[in-house]
């Protein structure tokens, strides 16, 4: 109300303040006690009217999206081409997570693997975020489903991980676990390894994997941050099949370990 | 108060106004007292000055535009006040009154929060807390006696305004003499500006929160430290910091990479000057007007006299360099002889840029700009480690820049005071268990290779950090508290010149208030740099409720930063005073930079009833929810429960 808001003024500002309101004195520039607490609803973080604007925007949205590798590899590998992206939107402690991957040859048909997965993200701890969802594959054939848990975080010695359980709808359970760490030459030129291991709790030969351990991929990539969003990388990746898995890829004439150069691009905004 | 300007012929009249400012040439988009310098060779160095004069009520007009300006050596869209950024001075006396009107032409909600000034909490211009803001088209009004003296600032606190330059200088002339006798006084606004949407810089602040540093360790400096201190000892240090992923180069959020730091809205390049007569005294008010930027100030040559802090008189202290917190304000009279001029320096505290001025006796001389430091390193101290239960061995803590200093560059003087004058019943402060010397023996447990040595550099151990580790959105806590009011800023650690520590700070006046606390609320700094998250006590602003102040309660307020970063931690509508062992002569502060791993205890006095804004003044740290609502009334024992 505006008579507890003007005070005493200059004799000068008389006509400008009569035009506006009645002048109400205040002499020690104070606010009267009972005007702290307004009369009506009020809210709970500011004790202000419930109606106003909040002071601050601490509870906006954000979002994330990030081609981690985009890359292309050796025509003489089995696999080309290969993308690796994920993002997210939501707050600090509740965020939906969206992940793509999926390689295949450059030359002839569908891609080897699509996968796409849709998380909900729950903060569990300082760095750790749990994530249950959907995963979806496209590749290969026939398209299947899967129920996700998973854990993502940055362990201590700054191993970027992200590990997951994977219960396809016909039962079988996998694993998957990446793990990336960073080692700064120089403030923008960065040599990542990567480290991927997969691994099944039973034989699903229709997708080529056994029991155990299926396969690791390893990778060193170095990459040059023109800007933090944008940063063109060269590397090179080696995949070893292991166990029934690379007993499987043996007898369907397939490699069961290969080695790629790529050249790719990490980007993000 | 909104008050709806029915008047649009005179809103047509305004805008056209506006329009011939922007006409007139961007030379008349600077404020008078930063136009002395434009091209490097016009200086207007009497416009800079503090005119002053007789006192007398003030009423003064602040119209809020938003305009494209040539700033920082680019072109870009700012928001200015009459035109100008930072503002135009705001000039008062003490005794007399003010009457301030805020017209917002902008097309979103504005305000103008005045700094460290007493006045009705309905003018303090807090969207949301203290009036509801001020809509598009509409004028504010603020009408209220100046109950005090010194220098402020002011500043929109409605969204990220304050970033695009809704920034300016206040000066409230004492009503006795205040025994300064300066023969000219400037203002020294410092500003950090970027040409980025300050909302994209958040939303990467949020996505990355390292984005803006450039200055982490690298492959490079590991083999620097082998060779310096050992395989052992330098992979040590990684594993430190690396088990708790944290990065000891983490000295500011936002660096020179985006920023361009101005003095008085001048690039360093630009050189804003003001001149001098040899011999006169120079009162020089610095006022750290950025919004995510501590600076080290100094004037290579020249020493200074601290008159003041946050606008509150203080005991002289001679000094060659300060750094000044987020919202801080100094007073320094120089009082330059030769007839040469002096680099007014303002390096920021991560050494990624600086702003630059001068002191100069003729228009165009210009004085050399000293090159930039190494840039600092956080330690184990900042982190709030408790040496003597780490197998630390050899380990040398932080890196190259620490640990080499002395006890000599401890400002002891403030504990050699003893404990300040008043009761520390409720709480183990005041420094009267606790000495210099308690420094050495815990140094001494450290080993040899620095640990001990940066541990003499610290102050003691006067609290441990309690069970809780208030959850996720907080990523470490001090499990030692730190009385670190005696030490020098990040960074000025090794400094071989003198460098004003808060412990320095002595009131002109003894404590009015005498009364014991009747109550000590303790309120801890924390955050998740991982992940952008900034709090108080783990919580964030929108799920918390206000602190209660019961009025006319004396309360002593702690505050115990368990961040590895400096917070300016403000406090609206009254003073605090620093428990910093001055006996009765607690200095006022309206900002107090909390550093690292530290305890700091404060006393006010609750008589300004209200709801005041109380938060962190780094831009973005408040805007992630380091803030809360201060209720300072009769009925906080119902509302509180
Ligand atoms: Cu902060």
């Amino acid at each position: 109300m505006l008579n507890n808001y003007l005070l005493r003024s200059g004799g000068s500002l008389l006509l400008f303040l009569a035009s506006v309101s009645a002048v109400q004195a205040a002499s020690n520039g104070k606010s009267d006690l009972d005007s702290v607490v307004p009369a009506g609803p009020m809210d709970s973080a500011s004790g202000a009217p419930v109606a106003w604007s909040k002071p601050i925007n601490d509870q906006k949205l954000h979002k994330f999206v990030q081609i981690d590798r985009l890359e292309y590899g050796d025509p003489e590998g089995p696999n080309n081409y290969l993308w690796d992206a994920q993002g997210w939107v939501g707050g600090d402690f509740n965020k939906l997570w969206l992940k793509t991957e999926g390689e295949g040859p450059i030359s002839g048909g569908s891609p080897e693997s699509t996968e796409f997965q849709a998380l909900y993200n729950r903060m569990i701890s300082p760095f750790w975020g749990a994530q249950v969802g959907l995963r979806y594959d496209v590749n290969p054939n026939p398209d299947r489903g899967f129920a996700v848990i998973g854990l993502q975080g940055l362990a201590p010695y700054w191993f970027e991980s992200d590990t997951a359980l994977f219960v396809s709808e016909d039962g079988d359970v996998s694993f998957r676990g990446e793990f990336e760490y960073e080692l700064l030459l120089t403030q923008r030129l960065i040599l990542q390894p990567r480290l991927e291991i997969n691994a099944s709790a039973r034989d699903t030969p229709e997708y080529g994997l056994g029991r155990g351990l299926n396969n690791t991929e390893m990778g060193v990539r170095l990459r040059y941050e023109i800007r933090r969003e944008f940063a063109p990388y060269i590397g090179v990746r080696w995949e070893q099949k292991y166990g029934d898995t690379k007993d499987i890829a043996r007898a369907e004439g397939e490699s069961t370990s290969s080695t790629a150069f790529v050249v790719g691009v990490r980007a993000w905004y | 108060m909104n008050r709806h300007s029915h008047d649009s012929d005179r809103r047509r009249l305004l805008r056209a106004m506006g329009a011939t400012g922007l006409l007139a040439g961007f030379n008349a988009l600077l404020p008078a007292y930063a136009r002395s310098s434009i091209g490097g060779s016009h200086l207007n160095a009497a416009a800079a000055q503090v005119p002053g004069g007789k006192p007398r009520d003030v009423v003064m007009d602040f119209h809020v535009r938003r305009e494209t300006i040539d700033i920082a050596g680019g072109r870009a869209s700012a928001i200015t006040l009459n035109h100008l950024t930072p503002g135009p001075i705001l000039e008062l006396w003490e005794g007399k009154n003010a009457h301030l009107r805020v017209h917002n032409h902008l097309d979103e909600s504005t305000s103008i929060h005045w700094h460290g000034i007493l006045l009705p909490f309905q003018m303090d211009g807090v969207p949301g807390v203290a009036f509801p803001g001020i809509d598009p088209g509409d004028t504010f009004e603020v009408d209220f006696p100046v109950r005090q003296a010194g220098t402020y600032w002011y500043h929109s606190h409605s969204g990220l305004q304050e970033q695009v330059g809704q920034t300016g200088p206040t000066v409230i002339h004492s009503a006795e003499d205040d025994g300064i006798n300066a023969d000219r006084e400037y203002v020294i606004v410092l500003n950090d500006w970027t040409f980025e949407d300050p909302h994209r810089l958040l939303a990467k602040l949020k996505e990355m929160s390292d984005y803006y540093n450039f200055s982490e360790r690298t492959v490079g400096d590991l083999m620097e430290d082998v060779s310096k201190s050992g395989v052992q000892a330098a992979l040590r240090d990684r594993l430190a910091w690396g088990n708790m992923r944290m990065s000891p180069r983490d000295i500011a959020d936002v660096t020179g990479y985006t920023y361009s730091y101005l003095m008085n809205g001048m690039h360093p390049e630009s050189n804003w000057t003001g001149l001098f007569t040899p011999g006169e005294r120079i009162r020089l008010r610095v006022i750290n007007a950025s919004s995510m930027t501590y600076f080290n100030v100094r004037l290579p040559g020249l020493a200074m006299t601290v008159v003041a802090a946050d606008g509150k008189e203080i005991q002289p202290v001679e000094t060659d360099e300060f750094q000044i917190g987020v919202a801080e304000t100094f007073d320094v009279v120089v009082q330059p002889k030769a007839d040469q001029a002096y680099t007014i320096m303002a390096e920021t505290m991560d050494r990624s840029g600086y702003a630059r001025g001068t002191l100069a006796p003729r228009a165009g001389m210009m004085a050399p700009v000293p090159a930039l430091r190494e840039q600092p390193q956080r330690t184990m101290v900042d982190m709030g480690m408790d040496m003597s239960k780490m197998d630390m061995g050899g380990m040398k803590m932080g890196g190259g820049s620490m640990g080499h200093g002395s006890m000599k560059q401890m400002d002891m003087s403030g504990s050699s005071q003893g404990p300040a004058g008043m009761s520390h019943k409720d709480h183990d402060m005041g420094g009267s268990k606790m000495s210099g010397k308690m420094a050495h023996g815990t140094g001494a447990m450290a080993g040899s290779m620095g640990t001990g040595a940066m541990m003499e550099q610290s102050g003691p151990i006067i609290a441990r950090h309690g069970p809780d580790h208030h959850g996720p959105g907080n990523l470490t806590v001090a499990n030692v508290e730190r009385y670190r009011l005696g030490e020098r800023g990040t960074g000025l650690e090794d400094v071989n010149h003198r460098v004003l520590t808060y412990s320095q700070l002595r009131n002109v006046v003894p404590m009015q208030d005498r009364r014991d606390p009747s109550r000590t609320i303790e309120v801890h700094l924390t955050g998740n740099m991982d992940r952008y998250m900034w709090s108080f006590d783990g919580v964030k602003y929108s799920n918390a409720t206000p602190i209660e102040f019961p009025y006319g309660e004396r309360i002593r307020l702690i505050l115990v930063n368990d961040t590895m970063m400096e917070h300016p931690i403000h406090l609206h509508g009254m003073f605090m005073e620093l428990e910093n062992k001055q006996d009765d002569y607690l200095p006022f502060k309206h900002t107090i930079s909390v550093m690292p791993g530290s305890r700091v205890s404060l006393l006010i006095t609750a008589d300004e009833p209200g709801r005041w804004a109380f938060h962190c003044h780094l831009l973005y740290h408040m805007e992630m929810g380091m803030f809360r609502v201060v209720r300072v009334s009769d009925q906080s024992g119902d509302k509180n429960a």
